[in-house]
């Protein structure tokens, strides 16, 4: 019960009520920063840094706990209210958010969001504070062949998200994937697929890049031709009334989803390399799997939404295990949070749970805390956020037009990248009027550069040999899932293909 | 006083006071705006770390009226760090920090006209030492036992670094070819992830900086073979060097900050001072020592001159590896 | 629509031709010992694309996917009209960074937009366009400690006075 105690002491410490002033400022500068395009929880740890010197380190720990939580909580506003997703962990929460705004009930989607992600981080809390320790080990144990048969099941999961033209939804997981390679091959340290010979390409494509263009810029063009300029989002109600029974629908239509998430995003979220990306994508084709009405999906689905927002917050908040334990970062927030503890006279590694008790315990009960926070702040600010939405939208639509690009300089710092989010963006918008489905592409791009690393480390480790995935007693049972889960859907398809154009 | 302001600035999301008290440097030049701190590597690595530290300290001691922004970019083995640096459109609020691929990826990527002995040097922070690290259950204990392993696995000996021409690359070819040993070399993505698969045991040995291995050496999970620095270095007392070894080969990571070509020279003094008081700090001391850095103090002309010889001994080194 | 279907398949492929000759600057071959060379994963996946794009055409010339059995035209009138003013606007707005900064850009768009396209009255047009750039401007410069471009150098002392307000 020693845990218990040192849990306690560090709830404590951020009850203190300068500590708590700190978390309710965090979180809603976090929730702000989340719900920006193009910012993320990089950019809040960024400028908490500085910060650092004017408080006790403790309440320096919450104050970064709180934005990491507020920033996350935020990344499902933008994905539900203006369809772009904040951040890639936020992709897959635009599938079912974006079409219950349009069906105008975006405060459904806004309180499933926040109640999902609570019980996400609650999940991802407990299991942290009960073993993180031999979840290390399991991380340690996860080389580039068991990152790479995790990688497969990811993209087993897209077969279900394209449309229904195959052709179309292979192409575009294809370009995801090859835009993904430009720029560098770290294997051979050569540049690889400069375009063009234009030297903004030497860093490759964003996500980022890609999602505001295809989501803030064609999307949004999109909307304006189809609707004729006409574009009534159905006004959102508003009142506290309707946002309880919201809660009440979110509980029953959302449990499920909200389960799936919570503890296979956990799970992988913990796994450094992999991060919460591909957790989110994950519990979303999980929870459309093992769902009786899978046909939901996609046009507004409760379940749609708790899945990758319980997920992508476990996630988040698993990814803190393998920097805590073992002083290695699991995504570029993780790697600033690093610096800082150097900074603070802290050293990451192995030490540290034994070492510094009251840093770690410190920061886990700030969690709890910050979570709890966040998912008050984050309901008492969604009437704000329907506010916004009911903006002429001929207002509200150069704004989304102007966050985008702002934005998206804010992630890339780089006038290249803003040329290719318009680009991308009017690319976008045809292929949007021609059926190519692009989800599949921007999630692709988040997942090609861990996929083609670890795959190729592993055919060097194994001397070429692609036994290696099939061979080693965690990748195995991976991979053949995964390999079960691709084929599976595809060989039903040409069955059926077959079937109709016999008859 | 200017971190409070910023946190105030960030809650409010407002303006407020003007009056700053900017600190009394030799020169009377002092910034006008945010300054463009671009580091050549990715949020995270060793360069990143070393470069927020820098921007801490200044800003815990109040050294500059304007900000440094840190700007990763790491694009292109830091290819685009010294384009933007080439072509800074303010070049007097333009700072590189730099690591070895400032003489590397200009060696390796000719086309990229750059010639680094046009930027301004501003300040030489101190230089990274190299050491050779292995898993404890490996059972190895010495150099000599390690080059008896390798030659025994007769290439499936697995090694992990940051990919091909990177720093680790360069030392791990010289002591293949000193000691003709044939290693599987395994490319990874940064340090961090290097030492998680050793720490994992994915691989069997790498070359670290000894800031990356720190935490697993503490715990006792890594063992310390061999140091590429001139002499033993005080945290590991115990580890013999490459010299020790009868191989005349050091090898040592820059930690420079950098100024633009055509920087202004009341700019550059100005700078020189602020990262001479950084250096002097005992914030920037106690970094030095904790992770294991080596002070190399020199002026401008000597960091000119520091630069030719390093962009030779990198040719020569590159050759063999491309060999 | 059809023969935008066929259109927009023939620019992919040769987009895809472009990116498999690209790839090859690499090895694309399996290397014994190590596995697939550099530009093996982009030329292949560019391949792929370049195969369906095939299918794509074929099914086109089927007619079994929907847009190549449509006769409607891929944007009427009002779709050109939309996407020039739109899209165009975009393209002026990101053009004009590098001349007014970006906080100059963002004014001009917004008026333009909500005047022109909106159909807005001045009295709501100007203040936003105006205070819009200015709390962006808090925001990423101050708060967020992000600079912005700032467009050629008669804009240079409008920045140095706003960083005289802030820091």
């Amino acid at each position: 019960m020693e845990i218990l105690s040192y849990l306690v002491d560090g709830l404590l410490l951020a009850l203190q009520p300068i500590n708590l002033g700190l978390i309710v400022i965090g979180v809603s500068v976090g929730l702000f920063i989340g719900a920006m395009p193009g910012l993320g929880s990089v950019n809040g740890v960024a400028i908490l840094l500085p910060i650092t010197f004017l408080v006790p380190p403790g309440s320096a720990i919450i104050f970064l706990a709180a934005i990491y939580y507020g920033a996350m909580y935020g990344g499902a506003i933008s994905s539900v209210t203006l369809g772009i997703p904040g951040a890639s962990t936020a992709v897959a929460t635009t599938f079912d958010g974006r079409p219950l705004a349009l069906q105008g009930r975006a405060s459904l989607a806004l309180v499933t969001a926040a109640l999902a992600s609570f019980v996400g981080g609650s999940v991802a809390n407990v299991l942290f504070t009960l073993f993180a320790p031999p979840l290390a080990t399991l991380a340690l144990s996860f080389g580039p062949p068991e990152i790479f048969a995790l990688m497969l099941l990811a993209f087993a999961t897209f077969v279900g998200l394209g449309g229904d033209d195959i052709a179309k939804t292979v192409f575009s997981i294809c370009i995801g994937l090859v835009f993904a390679s430009i720029g560098f091959d770290q294997i051979s340290g050569q540049p690889r697929l400069v375009l063009f010979d234009i030297s903004g390409f030497l860093h490759g494509i964003g996500f980022i890049v890609l999602a505001i263009g295809v989501y803030g810029i064609g999307e949004m063009i999109w909307t304006i031709e189809q609707t004729r300029g006409e574009v009534t989002t159905t006004t959102p109600r508003m009142s506290v009334a309707g946002m309880i029974s919201d809660t009440r629908e979110a509980v029953r239509r959302g449990w499920k989803g909200t389960t799936i998430g919570s503890f296979l995003g956990f799970f992988v979220g913990v796994l450094p390399a992999a991060g919460a990306t591909p957790g989110s994508l994950m519990a979303y084709g999980v929870a459309k799997l093992v769902s009786k009405t899978p046909r939901e999906y996609g046009k507004g689905s409760p379940d749609g939404v708790a899945a990758p927002e319980a997920a992508n917050n476990s996630a988040s908040t698993g990814a803190m295990l393998p920097m805590l334990t073992l002083g290695i970062p699991g995504s570029p927030t993780t790697a600033i949070l690093l610096g800082g503890m150097v900074i603070w006279g802290l050293v990451p590694g192995p030490q540290l749970f034994v070492n510094e008790t009251e840093f770690v315990w410190g920061l886990i009960g700030s969690f709890y805390i910050s979570n709890f926070a966040a998912l008050l702040i984050n309901l008492a600010f969604i009437p704000l956020f329907i506010w916004m939405l009911r903006m002429p939208f001929t207002v509200l639509a150069p704004m989304i037009f102007v966050l985008s690009i702002i934005g998206g300089f804010a992630a890339t710092r780089d006038m290249h990248d803003i040329w290719l989010i318009v680009i991308f963006g009017l690319g976008a918008f045809f292929l949007r009027k021609f059926d190519y489905p692009l989800a599949p592409a921007v999630l692709a791009i988040v997942l090609g550069p861990i996929a083609e690393p670890t795959l190729r480390q592993s055919l060097l480790l194994s001397s070429g040999d692609p036994s290696i995935f099939f061979t080693r007693p965690i990748a195995g049972p991976i991979t053949i899932i995964a390999l079960v889960l691709i084929f599976l859907p595809a060989l039903k398809f040409f069955r059926r293909n077959k079937s109709t154009e016999s008859s | 006083m200017f971190s409070k302001r910023k946190f105030m600035c960030l809650a409010a999301a407002a303006t407020m006071l003007a009056a700053i008290p900017v600190q009394a440097f030799a020169s009377d030049w002092t910034p006008r705006r945010p300054i463009d701190f671009v580091i050549m590597a990715g949020p995270g690595g060793g360069a990143d770390q070393i470069a927020r530290f820098i921007q801490s300290v200044v800003e815990k001691n109040d050294l500059t009226s304007r900000p440094l922004v840190p700007n990763n970019k790491g694009g292109g083995s830091g290819a685009e760090a010294l384009l933007q640096l080439n072509s800074a459109r303010d070049k007097d609020h333009t700072l590189l920090v730099t690591l070895n691929s400032f003489f590397t990826t200009p060696l390796r990527q000719e086309g990229l006209g750059i010639d680094i002995q046009t930027f301004t040097p501003v300040a030489m922070m101190g230089v990274d030492p190299f050491v050779l690290w292995v898993h404890k259950d490996s059972g190895i204990t010495t150099f000599e036992q390690f080059v008896e392993k390798v030659n025994a696995d007769d290439g499936q000996f697995v090694m992990g670094g940051t990919g091909k021409g990177q720093e680790d690359s360069i030392v791990i070819a010289y002591m293949s070819g000193a000691y003709d040993l044939n290693i599987k070399y395994i490319p990874y993505d940064g340090g961090g992830a290097v030492a998680k698969d050793l720490a994992g045991k994915q691989i069997m040995a790498t070359v670290n900086n000894p800031a990356e291995a720190k935490g697993f050496y503490e715990n006792g999970d890594f063992v310390p073979l061999l140091a590429f620095s001139d002499e033993r270095m005080d945290a590991y007392p115990d580890v013999p060097t490459m010299k020790e070894k009868g191989q005349d080969f050091s090898y040592y990571n820059q930690r420079a900050i950098v100024g633009p070509p055509g920087m202004s020279e009341e700019a550059a003094e100005y700078y020189r001072d602020l990262f001479q008081t950084v250096y002097e700090s005992e914030e920037w001391q106690n970094y030095l020592q904790s992770e294991s850095l080596s002070p190399l103090p020199m002026n401008a002309e000597e960091t000119r001159e520091y630069w030719t010889k390093q962009v030779d001994n990198h040719r020569e080194l590159l050759a063999e590896i491309d060999d | 629509m059809r023969i935008g279907e066929i259109s927009v398949a023939g620019i992919l492929a040769l987009f895809s031709i472009y990116l498999m000759i690209k790839s090859a600057e690499l090895p694309i071959g399996y290397i014994r010992g190590e596995g697939p060379g550099g530009g093996a994963w982009p030329f292949w996946l560019s391949a792929v694309m370049l195969i369906c794009c095939g299918v794509i055409a074929l099914n086109w010339w089927r007619g079994t996917s929907p847009p190549s059995q449509s006769d409607e035209p891929m944007l009427d009138a009002f779709g050109w009209r939309t996407l020039a003013l739109v899209g165009g606007g975009l393209v002026v707005f990101v053009a004009l960074i590098s001349v007014v900064s970006m906080y100059g850009a963002i004014g001009i768009f917004l008026f333009y937009y909500m005047r022109f396209l909106g159909r807005h009255t001045l009295l709501l047009t100007l203040p936003v366009a105006l205070i819009t750039p200015f709390a962006l401007f808090f925001f990423f410069e101050g708060a967020m400690q992000i600079s912005m471009p700032q467009g050629m150098p008669f804009t240079q002392p409008v920045f140095d006075l706003l960083y005289d307000v802030i820091y």
